[in-house]
């Protein structure tokens, strides 16, 4: 142990740089002595990148003989996975530094979707000695026959940003990547990079090959901590506080106050549109012309160099950006994060202040802007979160069923697989431990057949046995399909937004080409939009004018206010603490002295007219208003979960005969109207809360309307893609998004129908039910206030229930059954026929 | 509570149907997808696309091999609700020309029984363009009966032959905004000359009737679709209708 763990010419080059070398950095080349695998959990800032590479550069630099350094071929040492191409990239870039002011004969390479195509061919037999990818090529890598060649000399992995990565299919993809790796290289070290989570030890575990034993293997932890204690505060503004809505326009004023006051602010919002109308709206008020840029993942790519670039050279005082900026990074010297609208997660807002100053041991400095007055209680959750220092990150998802096709595909493509060492390989992998052997077996089947009990498919096999009792691929033809569909990112039918000249300006000409492209937009978006609404895109107001192929034409607008709001709620559900926090806070009246006088108000007024929901329960009220009955719970469990629990409710009281007509939903509360008094039926007894709120709803009820539910079917087309059974796009012809959603509608149909317990279909329930319609959140809601429903009856709406009330006519409003539509469509045609 | 999606419930027992008129004939279009013809006791179907999933099963995409069956079953429920004593098939009636000879013997047995004591004209198609040997019933291009003509594929409108025909082919879908929500149903679309079927097959799309593949067959604007709907057809003039 006498040797110093850092070689002189690293310390030499520490020393010439004057910096010090880490502990953390120190322990992690410690740990590679041992070979063992280590999690790093860090704040930004920490030197993590550098940390993670250091033993495979040390490796790489001391291995060699200088003597014989030219001649000897080595193999790929490092593989670097990172969940954006552009992070991989930027690594690279980083990683030369050192490498270069060193002299160290190092190779370096990327690896994305952009590498051409005689690169990759090159990079197979002359792998770099580190190469830098995303999740997608490892797969592709590893569906390659010469993959046991490739990586047989890997002796590191570094995964960066584990904490995102982990949380979506592609971490399930990973997942079993990594146990492929492991099996094709034995001695590989994986060295995990993560922000701060709730869970450690679900990463610990992520990354190190499970046995059958109860107890998870884990990696080796090293954590650095806090750094500084950020310094957040909720922004006071003098401006009166709105009942609901997501623009904040009423404290534009103090950001602009805000960015004006510092020298580079970074404001994070929840979506794209929130992003485009606060953008547009600081042009308005920007009479000092600073340099403002905004940022998301649909502008186009050429417009989102531009402004990191201008970013990086210190050219912009402020940019308003998606989450599409919330990943490592480094956009150089921000002193303050805006953080617009509902943080939803303690640990999402972490990340996102981290984004300032990137120096650990300095504060981090960054103001909270609620929206409306829920979001100020749910910033004020986030706020004594952040001060506990407590995360709430998810926990480990259960790796999905139709990766897992997708996967064993791969593998039967690079070499013929065993079903049983098969099965013990991807067991060892955390996400799947617990896979038992008979749903493999399923899986297997119909990667083969297609699985399905009506066995008349067996000619057609994609997969044969072997006279030894193997499965190989039964033609060529299979890889090459293989390689067309890999990767679990089923894009949302995408647009792209060119403009052009308006035709209502001139005569009607037909509509121009070769406009330029903004970027792209929601296909689901562009659908409402008829010929002449306005909305916002690329902080400009345009006017819809047509379609033409995949293409939404637009022309600039000269109106102020765009016709068509385009708010759609996040996609995030506010996390379970946060939503226990408010509640909590809510049961509390000691606790409101810290929230704005308008908010204490607001809450002081609901204990008089009506009464506070408490920590545990649901409080239900109901009241009358303009001929209708209304009923509002305040829940709190995110839209998505509101939203299941509103579409079962409905159907349940119509079967009641309670004939709702529709309901909205948002993140803290349900709203439920209709024409029959639900108080009346509560009151004599014939509508019981405690049976309609039974967990029993999740159930037939639930059943019943996931037949129809066009969520549901989404979710399917999702999982038909990434398993295989409808193809992305076929060679040299792309699908679009819209031909794909109708088909497979009717393939989920016809499934559904003749084989309800078939792989796929429970592959989408898994994900309906973690997904899209949060069903497992619901579950624990249900169980939650089981016996504890207090019902409240007032006169008039109560202070809580203004805003939800107020989200009718923004969000869209559900329980109207499609034919009904039709119907009044086709009546008002009668009237319009009869000239009444 | 129906569980079924609306295309594969049964159907009321005395069937109701939206009454046209087709070069001088009056028929009858109903909600599952058929014409019903009373005067010459005749049911017109189009685009079944038997056996497609095998189709693609065959070219390594395993779609559940169910669609015959279902298909099927909608079909049988037709034929009893209507009892026609002729019933004719539009023309792609299997999703390729090997369709017929790879029928599984349950639904060929099927078939049969639902072509006892009834003529049976397969029209042929583009996927099918010959005739099913292997299966009773009898294969023209086309047929003429009274004023209307059966034919799978549309003829251009300014040709003379385009007047009472009946087809198919085109797959007619129709899209309505409402409340900002979006319906698209496959539907009938016809002026007073010409008539064209949605596909009545359970895994066919739709093409959305404004598209310009029909442009050459119906007058822009001045044509009419009867969108299907869970109990009833909607009738929508084409200048209410919204393109894809």
């Amino acid at each position: 142990m006498n040797q110093p763990l850092l070689p002189e010419r690293f310390q030499d080059w520490f020393d010439a740089k004057g910096w010090v070398p880490r502990a953390h950095q120190l322990e992690l080349i410690e740990a590679s002595h041992s070979n063992q695998s280590t999690l790093l959990i860090a704040p930004t800032g920490a030197g993590k990148t550098l940390a993670g590479f250091l033993p495979s550069l040390i490796e790489l630099a001391e291995g060699i003989d200088p003597a014989t350094a030219k001649k000897q071929r080595r193999g790929l040492h490092t593989l670097y996975i990172s969940p954006l191409k552009a992070l991989a990239v930027d690594i690279a870039r980083n990683l030369e530094m050192p490498v270069q002011e060193m002299a160290l004969d190092i190779q370096i390479e990327t690896r994305t979707g952009d590498t051409p195509s005689h690169k990759r061919q090159r990079q197979k037999s002359k792998p770099p000695d580190i190469l830098l990818t995303t999740p997608e090529q490892i797969a592709l890598l590893l569906s390659d026959p010469s993959a046991q060649a490739l990586f047989s000399s890997l002796r590191t992995i570094v995964l960066d940003e584990l904490h995102a990565l982990v949380t979506s299919k592609r971490g399930d993809l990973l997942a079993l990547g990594l146990a492929r790796l492991k099996k094709l290289a034995p001695n590989l070290k994986i060295i995990g990079l993560s922000a701060t989570v709730a869970e450690p030890d679900d990463l610990r575990a992520y990354i190190v090959p499970q046995d059958t034993s109860g107890d998870p293997a884990l990696a080796h932890l090293v954590e650095v901590s806090g750094g500084a204690q950020p310094d957040i505060s909720i922004l006071q503004s003098g401006e009166r506080l709105p009942w609901s809505g997501h623009s904040a326009r009423y404290a534009l004023g103090d950001i602009y106050d805000l960015i004006k006051a510092h020298q580079v602010s970074l404001i994070f919002v929840n979506t794209r549109s929130q992003a485009e109308a606060i953008f547009q709206d600081l042009w308005t008020i920007n009479d000092a012309n600073l340099p403002i840029a905004l940022h998301h993942g649909s502008l186009d790519v050429g417009q989102r160099r531009k402004v990191e670039a201008a970013m990086t050279a210190g050219a912009l005082r402020a940019v308003v950006a998606t989450s599409s900026l919330d990943m490592g990074i480094d956009w150089g010297d921000i002193d303050l994060v805006i953080n617009v609208g509902a943080p939803k997660g303690a640990s999402r807002l972490a990340q996102r202040i981290g984004r300032a100053n990137h120096r650990m041991d300095e504060p981090s400095k960054a103001v909270l802007v609620p929206a409306n007055r829920f979001e100020v209680l749910e910033c004020q959750a986030a706020l004594e979160a952040s001060r506990d220092g407590k995360q709430d990150t998810p926990p480990l998802r259960k790796g999905a069923l139709d990766v897992l096709a997708q996967h064993l595909l791969g593998l039967a493509c690079a070499a013929p697989i065993d079903a049983d060492t098969t099965y013990s390989e991807i067991t060892s992998a955390q996400s799947y431990k617990g896979l038992p052997r008979e749903t493999f077996d399923q899986v297997l089947d119909f990667v083969a057949t297609g699985g399905y009990a009506l066995r008349t498919y067996d000619r057609y096999a994609r997969l044969r046995r072997t006279a030894e009792g193997t499965w190989r691929i039964a033609n060529p033809a299979v890889a090459q399909q293989y390689r067309l569909n890999v990767g679990t990112i089923v894009e949302a039918a995408m647009l792209k937004v060119r403009l052009i000249r308006s035709k209502a300006q001139g005569r009607r000409t037909p509509i121009g080409r070769g406009g330029r492209v903004l970027g792209q937009i929601e296909e689901w978006f562009i659908e409402q939009l008829a010929h002449g609404d306005t909305f916002i895109f690329g902080g400009e107001i345009l006017q819809f004018e047509g379609l033409q192929e995949n293409e939404a034409y637009v022309s600039r607008s000269r109106t102020e206010n765009p016709k068509i709001p385009s708010y759609m709620g996040g996609k995030f559900p506010l996390s379970t603490y946060l939503a226990q926090g408010v509640r909590t806070m809510l049961a509390t009246p000691a606790t409101w002295a810290a929230l704005p006088d308008q908010v204490r108000e607001w809450l002081e007024l609901q204990q008089v007219h009506s009464q506070l929901p408490g920590a545990h329960g649901l409080l239900v009220e109901t009241f009358p208003r303009a001929n209708k009955h209304y009923m509002v719970c305040y829940p709190f469990e995110g839209r998505l979960a509101h939203q299941t629990l509103g579409m079962l409710l409905t159907k349940r009281l119509e079967r009641l005969g309670g004939k709702p007509m529709g309901f909205v939903a948002n993140d803290y509360a349900l709203a439920i109207w209709g024409l029959g008094d639900l108080a009346q039926s509560i009151a004599s007894k014939r509508l019981s809360l405690d049976e309609l709120f039974d967990e029993d709803i999740l159930g037939d009820d639930l059943d019943a309307w996931l037949a129809e539910s066009s969520l549901m079917k989404r979710s399917f087309r999702d999982c038909a893609v990434i398993s295989g059974l409808i193809e992305r796009r076929h060679p040299g012809q792309e699908k679009t998004g819209r031909q794909v959603t109708f088909s497979s509608d009717l393939i989920y149909d016809v499934l559904r129908q003749h084989e309800p317990d078939h792989v796929l279909l429970q592959a989408t329930w898994n994900d309906a039910a973690q997904g899209l319609l949060d069903i497992s959140r619901l579950g624990e809601l249900l169980s939650r206030i089981k016996g504890r429903i207090k019902h409240t009856h007032v006169d008039r709406v109560s202070p809580l229930a203004v805003p939800i009330l107020l989200e009718i006519g923004r969000e869209p409003v559900y329980g109207e059954a499609m034919d009904s539509i039709l119907d009044e469509a086709a009546s008002d045609l009668v009237t319009e026929a009869m000239g009444q | 509570m129906n569980l079924l999606p609306a295309h594969m419930r049964e159907f009321a027992a005395t069937p109701v149907c939206h009454d046209i008129q087709i070069n001088g004939e009056t028929v009858g279009l109903h909600e599952s997808g058929v014409l019903w013809w009373p005067d010459a006791s005749t049911l017109v179907v189009s685009d079944l696309h038997l056996e497609k999933a095998s189709s693609y099963a065959r070219r390594g995409s395993m779609l559940p091999p169910y669609d015959t069956e279902a298909t099927l079953e909608k079909l049988a429920a037709v034929i009893e609700a209507f009892e026609p004593s002729r019933v004719i098939s539009l023309g792609d009636s299997f999703h390729d020309r090997d369709g017929a000879d790879r029928l599984p013997p349950t639904y060929r047995a099927m078939l049969a029984t639902l072509q006892l004591d009834r003529e049976w004209i397969w029209i042929t198609g583009n996927h099918d363009p010959v005739a099913p040997v292997s299966l009773c019933g009898e294969t023209l291009e086309e047929i003429t009966i009274g004023g209307l003509t059966f034919r799978h594929e549309p003829q251009p409108k300014n040709r003379h032959r385009s007047t009472g025909e009946v087809c198919g082919h085109m797959h007619p879908a129709a899209k309505i905004k409402r409340y900002g929500r979006v319906i698209r149903r496959p539907c009938f679309a016809a002026d007073n000359k010409r008539l064209i079927l949605p596909a009545f097959g359970v895994l066919t799309g739709g093409l959305n009737v404004m598209d310009q593949a029909f442009l050459p067959l119906f007058q822009p604007r001045a044509f009419s679709v009867f969108m299907l709907g869970d109990n009833r057809l909607y009738p929508f003039t084409a200048s209410r209708l919204t393109p894809d």
